[in-house]
């Protein structure tokens, strides 16, 4: 991997797998049946749409394979797997659905 | 039905509708195998990422992440972000598991995947009656086809990334992951409204060191997310 030691990648899924079990234990182990604060669930809830949002929205619009230039057949790809993830509320089927759609457009314009 | 008995049927239901998650479990983590090899792991890192952290979405921000050379805080700070709703997971399933044994409690969490998650919780509230070794038995089971499979799938993809031609643009296979994941998050104008400020605020911020961006992008969107809810709740109540 580019740019990292094969120490650092390591420290990287050791301490990410550290936090995770953390995480995941938090409450079972340590904090037991206390509550959280409403606040606090509310923010919560708002993670997983305020990161992976954010972290795909350059991929798509400045693909590195095509030197960062926006890509139609990607473009197109990107719009399918969020349209039939949002149809069908299934991640397996919208992931079935970009992939389409990218080679679909990959054949069809190049 | 004796005790065993009824643990044994527990065990087998949780497996039963475990098993239809294998169709998610499987092209994810072989899309996982595949990406990180291709990144340029070796296949004990690639392994050791599923063994260790075992939350796909994470993995995938983590690779990401190091593809684009942001630095190791940013990376850690972005990964585990993406899994503080295991944090609610665990207070969800602490009035019905909390008093089990330490190492049982560890085993839950370390397994304590989406899909895992989702059918226990909704298990137990459909059937209040189980006894604590039922509900283990249970999480066990949907447990069994769902993670190891992870495991074995991760596998696979590291075995085969490296021999997949570029023509088949797997460079674009982690974008549509994330996509195909965001899509059904889009619960209510709340979660749009995040996801609508966390995409502009990484686009408009892209110009930062890599991952910083993003992690003003993502506080800025939790916030909006919750002053949103808020804000649809007070209208809610001002119309009844």
């Amino acid at each position: 991997m580019n740019g990292y030691s094969d120490a650092v990648i390591w420290g990287i899924i050791v301490a990410l797998g550290i936090g995770t079990f953390a995480l995941r234990y938090s409450f079972l182990g340590f904090l037991g049946d206390r509550q959280l604060p409403e606040w606090a669930l509310r923010y919560l809830r708002y993670t997983p749409v305020a990161v992976l949002p954010g972290l795909v929205a350059p991929l798509v619009v400045w693909p590195a394979a095509t030197d960062g230039h926006p890509d139609p057949a990607r473009l197109i790809a990107a719009v399918a797997a969020l349209a039939v993830g949002i149809a069908t509320r299934n991640t397996l089927w919208a992931i079935v659905g970009g992939l389409s759609a990218l080679y679909l457009a990959l054949w069809l314009i190049g | 039905m004796s005790q065993t008995s009824a643990i044994k049927a527990a065990y087998w239901r949780g497996f039963r509708n475990g098993l239809p998650f294998l169709l998610v479990i499987a092209p994810f983590g072989l899309l996982f195998g595949v990406a990180a090899t291709n990144a340029g792991m070796d296949l004990a890192q690639v392994m050791g990422f599923s063994v260790m952290v075992i939350a796909g979405a994470a993995q995938f921000t983590a690779l990401q992440l190091m593809g684009d050379h942001a630095p190791v805080v940013l990376i850690l700070a972005a990964s585990l972000a993406v899994n503080l709703r295991m944090a609610m997971y665990s207070a969800a399933l602490t009035p019905h598991l909390g008093k089990s044994k330490a190492w049982h409690k560890a085993l839950v969490a370390y397994f304590m995947v989406d899909q895992v998650y989702a059918l226990s919780a909704n298990e137990y509230e459909t059937r209040p009656e189980m006894s604590r070794a039922e509900k283990l038995a249970y999480y066990a089971g949907a447990c069994t086809p769902v993670c190891p499979n992870w495991y074995l799938a991760t596998l696979a993809g590291a075995l085969v990334g490296a021999a997949i031609p570029p023509e088949f643009a797997l460079d674009f296979a982690v974008p549509i992951t994330f996509l195909a994941m965001i899509g059904p998050a889009l619960r209510s104008l709340a979660h749009v409204a995040a996801a609508l400020v966390s995409i502009v605020g990484a686009l408009v911020l892209w110009f930062l060191p890599s991952g910083v961006g993003l992690m003003i992008a993502a506080l800025a969107a939790m916030v909006t997310g919750a002053q949103v809810e808020l804000w649809v709740a007070r209208r809610k109540g001002a119309l009844l």
